[in-house]
């Protein structure tokens, strides 16, 4: 098995996932069987080829760009809507920096 | 499961899959439910039939037949009537009809819609009320067509048979124990059930153009850049595209030719003006040069293989001129696919952390704590693991094994094409290897379940436009409803065009016509 347990805990800590040991225990085997598939990639000689990022259509360089203007945006009522926790026109997180 | 409750389930889609086939027989009537977007204009002008009867026939008919088939996730019938109200009343002042008047759709939940929840089908954004349309959805509703709800898919459109839905399964409208594809199955089995006369999905590595194929309609995806992604939710930036289902390739050139063009909103929206699809899309099939990848038949089952065989000598009676080519690098496109989007995946679901909008699990000690139970308690198990293979990939150390020479790949994929089109107009392909499985049949296989997706992932890599088409059935076997087979057409970039007039012409003059 290429993906060891140890590997798998620490792209979960990377990934801001708290596994529990029984999810651990079904996703190693079946993330180290897409990763041993994805091998495959290895067989094919890549020198000299470009990596491809997007997909983009013939157009002048700066056609995407477009003016900096203002434009009216969410007011706080609406941004904080969806919010699971908030005040007076703010989102509350738990506190952030920890006691020593 | 009992032979009985077999037997009764089998009926019901029976009667409905044999209903679409035979409509023309009792039409005008009084079916409501079963029409195309052409219909719905000449009624509304001839004034035979309101807008606002036919959402209530279509909102009726959901709240009959989708207990057992659960294609949407949310119903708007308030939102719904309003629309179509809103839209008589257009119609009498100004005597004039919006492209889409009164046409009832459904709109794939990773869409936004404002003011109706939309929820990726993921327990994170359960109660998510979105504060504003997506493009394409405010372009429907000025083109007049009215929103009957919201579709269920696989979790934040992760998956290719609807059952890693948050809140439950999609039933295939054809046989009710099988899957409507994915990850838009709902909108495909939606339109399929007659349930939405045409619907909004979303397309990343096949997630319209499978779900279309399992379920016997018609979807497209445009080229990557030609309709613009701003509201829908996103999965894989580079790759994610929004398209229409409809039950005949008119109705998906009506619905595209709406939703298409540039957006300020979208800086990947191509700034390229969009042709009137419908002024061509009767020009026949005459003189087509239709590509056949030699490796498509490879591992292919012969229900399908048998159907694309037919089709292709189909295209060939209508004119067609078949070119053998060769795709060489066609069986590392999973791999390579599966590499990439779940990389941008994985950057892309990082904003789910509990603070600004979604779920946030109780009982965590700091805010890293927050974060790792809220993503653990709010995600579903194919999200977790496509998040861990993307921070795999991405990771410092096997950044360049996997993801840069991904990139390469797709290079590599991108250049079979483009040689490919140096000789032939379009490449013919089977949408998927095989008809729609049975729910439950390979949830717990990821890898198999990928591999599936072999036939559509290539042109989302390359940008490149593609349709999916029923083409025939699975024979009949031991009683069992047969199963639609779908034909899959790619086209070059930005010539929508030419698929939908190829597709319409095989729909039509070869005899696949649904409705």
């Amino acid at each position: 098995m290429a993906l060891s347990e140890k590997d798998a805990r620490y792209v979960a800590e990377l990934a801001h996932l708290e596994l529990t040991d029984e999810e651990l225990k079904i996703f190693i085997p079946q993330l180290d069987s897409v990763l041993a598939y994805m091998e495959k990639l290895k067989q094919l000689d890549t020198n000299g080829v470009n990596p491809m990022a997007q997909v983009t259509y013939p157009t002048d360089e700066n056609s995407s760009m477009r003016g900096d203007q203002s434009h009216k945006t969410f007011d706080s009522k609406e941004a904080l809507q969806n919010a699971p926790e908030q005040g007076p026109g703010y989102f509350k997180v738990p506190q952030v920096i920890e006691k020593e | 499961m009992g032979v009985e409750q077999c037997t009764g389930r089998v009926s019901v889609c029976d009667a409905s899959f044999h209903h679409t086939f035979a409509r023309k027989s009792y039409f005008p009537a009084v079916d409501l439910t079963n029409l195309t977007i052409d219909e719905i204009s000449n009624l509304l002008s001839k004034r035979k039939a309101s807008a606002v009867e036919i959402a209530q026939e279509h909102l009726e008919q959901i709240k009959e037949k989708d207990v057992k088939i659960c294609s949407y996730l949310t119903v708007a019938p308030e939102k719904a009537l309003a629309q179509a109200q809103a839209v008589d009343e257009r119609i009498a002042t100004e005597g004039k009809l919006p492209p889409l008047a009164g046409v009832p759709m459904a709109i794939k939940d990773v869409i936004l819609t404002k003011g109706v929840k939309t929820t990726c089908a993921a327990k994170m954004l359960a109660e998510f009320i979105a504060p504003y349309d997506a493009t394409s959805v405010q372009r429907l509703d000025s083109a007049g067509a009215v929103f009957l709800g919201k579709a269920n898919c696989d979790e934040f459109a992760m998956g290719s048979s609807t059952e890693n839905s948050g809140f439950s399964p999609t039933c295939n409208p054809r046989d009710l124990e099988r899957v409507p594809g994915g990850s838009s199955g709902g909108s495909a089995a939606a339109v399929a059930a007659n349930l939405a006369v045409a619907a909004l999905g979303s397309d990343t590595g096949g997630s319209i153009r499978q779900p279309a194929s399992f379920c016997g309609v018609a979807g497209m995806m445009g080229t990557y850049g030609r309709v613009s992604r701003y509201g829908l939710v996103a999965f894989a930036s580079s790759l994610d595209h929004i398209g229409p289902f409809g039950r005949s390739v008119r109705d998906l050139a009506h619905v595209l030719h709406v939703i298409s063009g540039p957006d300020p909103l979208d800086s990947t929206a191509a700034k390229l003006p969009v042709p009137d699809y419908l002024a061509t899309i009767e020009n026949g099939a005459r003189s087509f040069k239709v590509g056949i990848p030699e490796e498509c038949f490879n591992g292919l089952s012969s229900c399908v293989g048998d159907n694309i065989q037919k089709s292709m000598k189909v295209l060939e009676k209508l004119g067609c001129k078949m070119v053998s080519i060769r795709m060489p690098h066609t069986e590392y496109a999973v791999a390579c696919y599966y590499i990439i989007c779940t990389a941008e995946a994985s950057s892309n679901l990082a904003r789910y952390d509990g603070v600004r909008y979604g779920f946030r699990s109780g009982g965590y000690g700091g805010l890293r704590d927050m974060y790792k139970k809220t993503r653990d308690g709010g995600f579903g198990p194919e999200v977790k693991r496509r998040i861990m293979l993307g921070t795999y990939v991405l990771s410092s150390g096997y950044y360049d094994a996997y993801y840069r020479k991904a990139q390469k790949v797709r290079t590599l994929i991108t250049r079979d094409y483009l040689d490919a089109f140096e000789k032939v107009d379009v490449v013919l392909t089977p949408t998927s290897p095989f008809p729609a499985f049975k729910i439950g049949e390979i949830i717990n296989d990821p890898l198999a379940m990928y591999l599936a997706d072999i036939y559509t992932v290539t042109a989302s890599l390359a940008g490149l436009p593609g349709i999916s088409v029923p083409c025939g059935k699975t024979a009949s076997k031991h009683g069992f409803p047969q199963l639609p087979v779908g034909m899959q057409l790619i086209g070059r970039h930005f010539e929508e065009a030419s698929l939908l007039q190829l597709a319409r012409a095989f729909e039509k003059d070869g005899g696949f016509e649904l409705s």
